[in-house]
């Protein structure tokens, strides 16, 4: 609102101009600092060209990819089915709806023991934990999109004749499309939230093998290439399900 | 397929005392059911009481172990991390959020950068402070405090981002001097956001420093669930988990309450 004396630069100049100078600050106090726990970004760099050509971190990253990717397409189907189910009548919401915002608000972590006990420490426990994260933002917010429908939309529906599956199919699912993408960006955090929980926790293979690796044995720069590796990741599916949540927040 | 839709009603209409009432039976059966099928497949030992400890055995669990003060020193640790590792988040999330909104440029440039940050499950770099700090409380406090930092700082650059221009003007036309501009426009109309942030910020840093203390840890009451798994005691383990869910559901409670008092005033 003020006016500024000069011409400020567009907002994503000065952002990469930050973004920079963090970086340039990372450099310099990593050299300043103990290299036993930190490492400068030019170090983490070159670490990082070594430890993706290593074909064992490969397989780590890619087996959590993997996982990842059932973990979420899992969380998307139950979510949808179960956030339906809820939806389905003014009954079943108000009986279910209480039901599944409790379950929601249990804090996932305290019970990963469980999930390490039923499924074992493969990629079975990192799966079910990751839709345990998952599931739920995706069924809160199918819940939350048919809430939304306008009723009048459904009346004069039926008053022209529609049948159920023509009110599904062309008032329900369009108009859940928005909510169903904001669920499912935030389905895709929560599920790599679990996914790597367990991961650190169970620590025996994958990725978090390899950060127990690197952080006990007092390997910094190996340990924050692979955490940034990891964080472009998020970053990048992140954006992406913004990407497809503009996009198909538009279609209605 | 929906058939709310199908009415023609809105899903929070109110239900008929018919509805209500068979909505009521429908839960509480549920619950009896869930119990019933839990004791029978555990009394005939269908499941291995490895797998699933009998009911009735996790409430006597419970009961001993919250009862005989056994949970305390473990709790105590726990608390005292969150309550260094909170102020820590609410301090630094606050400070970095007011000192970006201070113009509105500041806030274009900050607020992508913090919130793609946010974006990355903070857990990852959990590894990082257990390496420079050790599995004592400090990497706990570290882990908290970041988890905790992101959510309040975010809706501390929104609430001030989205106070209404005119309420603005409207100060500056009266001859408001800066510091009447904060504390009587801008902060009482940011402050619901920014306390729905602290809330969720603080709520984080708990079940961040559980998290933390269920990945590597010594003391505290996720370790502790750890401790009893690791140790094959599953009755013990499912009787703490209660405990634990127990205490993280009463720290959300005294979190909203906060909110909601200080929303009021």
């Amino acid at each position: 609102m003020t006016p500024l004396s000069f011409r400020s630069p567009p907002p994503w100049v000065s952002r990469a101009l930050v973004i920079l100078l963090l970086l340039v600050l990372w450099e310099i106090l990593g050299r300043m600092g103990s290299q036993l726990f930190f490492s400068p970004l030019s170090m983490v760099a070159t670490s990082g060209v070594t430890i993706f050509a290593d074909r064992e971190v490969l397989e780590a990253l890619r087996t959590t990819a993997w996982i990842l990717a059932i973990g979420f397409g899992l969380s998307v189907c139950i979510g949808l089915v179960l956030g339906l189910a809820v939806a389905m009548s003014r009954f079943t919401y108000q009986t279910f709806l209480p039901v599944l915002l409790l379950l929601y608000a249990i804090p996932q972590i305290t019970v990963l023991p469980i999930f390490v006990l039923y499924f074992g420490s493969g990629p079975a426990s990192k799966i079910a934990f990751g839709v345990s994260h998952g599931l739920f933002p995706i069924a809160v917010s199918v819940v939350a999109g048919v809430q939304g429908i306008k009723p009048l939309l459904v009346t004069s529906a039926i008053s022209m004749g529609a049948t159920r599956w023509q009110i599904f199919r062309r008032i329900t699912l369009p108009y859940l499309a928005p909510s169903l993408f904001t669920g499912m960006r935030l389905a895709s955090t929560a599920t790599l939230l679990g996914v790597l929980l367990a991961e650190l926790y169970v620590s025996s293979g994958g990725v978090g093998h390899f950060t127990r690796r690197f952080g006990e044995s007092f390997q910094p720069d190996k340990l924050y290439a692979l955490i940034a590796a990891l964080s472009l990741m998020a970053i990048l599916i992140n954006e992406t399900m913004r990407m497809l949540e503009r996009r198909f927040s538009r279609w209605t | 397929m929906s058939a709310a839709s199908a009415a023609g009603q809105a899903l929070t209409a109110r239900l008929t005392p018919a509805q209500r009432r068979a909505s009521a039976l429908v839960k509480l059966s549920a619950l009896a059911l869930l119990l019933i099928v839990w004791h029978f497949v555990t009394v005939t030992e269908i499941v291995s009481p490895f797998f699933l400890p009998k009911p009735a055995d996790v409430l006597r669990n419970f009961i001993r172990i919250v009862g005989s003060g056994q949970a305390w020193p473990d709790l105590k640790v726990t608390l005292f991390e969150f309550a260094i590792a909170g102020p820590i988040a609410l301090v630094a999330g606050g400070l970095v959020g007011f000192l970006v909104s201070l113009t509105r440029y500041g806030a274009r440039v900050f607020e992508p950068i913090i919130s793609s940050v946010y974006a990355i499950p903070i857990i990852i770099f959990y590894p990082i402070s257990v390496m420079a700090l050790g599995i004592g409380p400090e990497s706990k406090i570290a882990h908290g405090a970041l988890f905790g930092f992101f959510p309040i700082c975010l809706n501390t650059i929104q609430g001030f981002s989205r106070v209404d221009p005119l309420l603005i003007r409207l100060a500056h036309s009266t001859g408001a001097s800066q510091r009447q501009l904060f504390w009587r426009i801008m902060l009482p109309a940011a402050a619901p956001t920014i306390l729905s942030g602290v809330r969720l910020g603080l709520m984080l840093c708990f079940l961040a420093i559980i998290g933390g203390e269920t990945i590597a840890s010594i003391e505290g009451i996720g370790h502790r669930v750890v401790w009893y798994a690791e140790g094959m005691q599953t009755g013990n383990m499912f009787a703490y988990i209660v405990f634990v869910v127990l205490v993280a559901v009463i720290m959300n409670a005294a979190l909203s309450l906060l909110e909601f008092r200080k929303g009021r005033s």
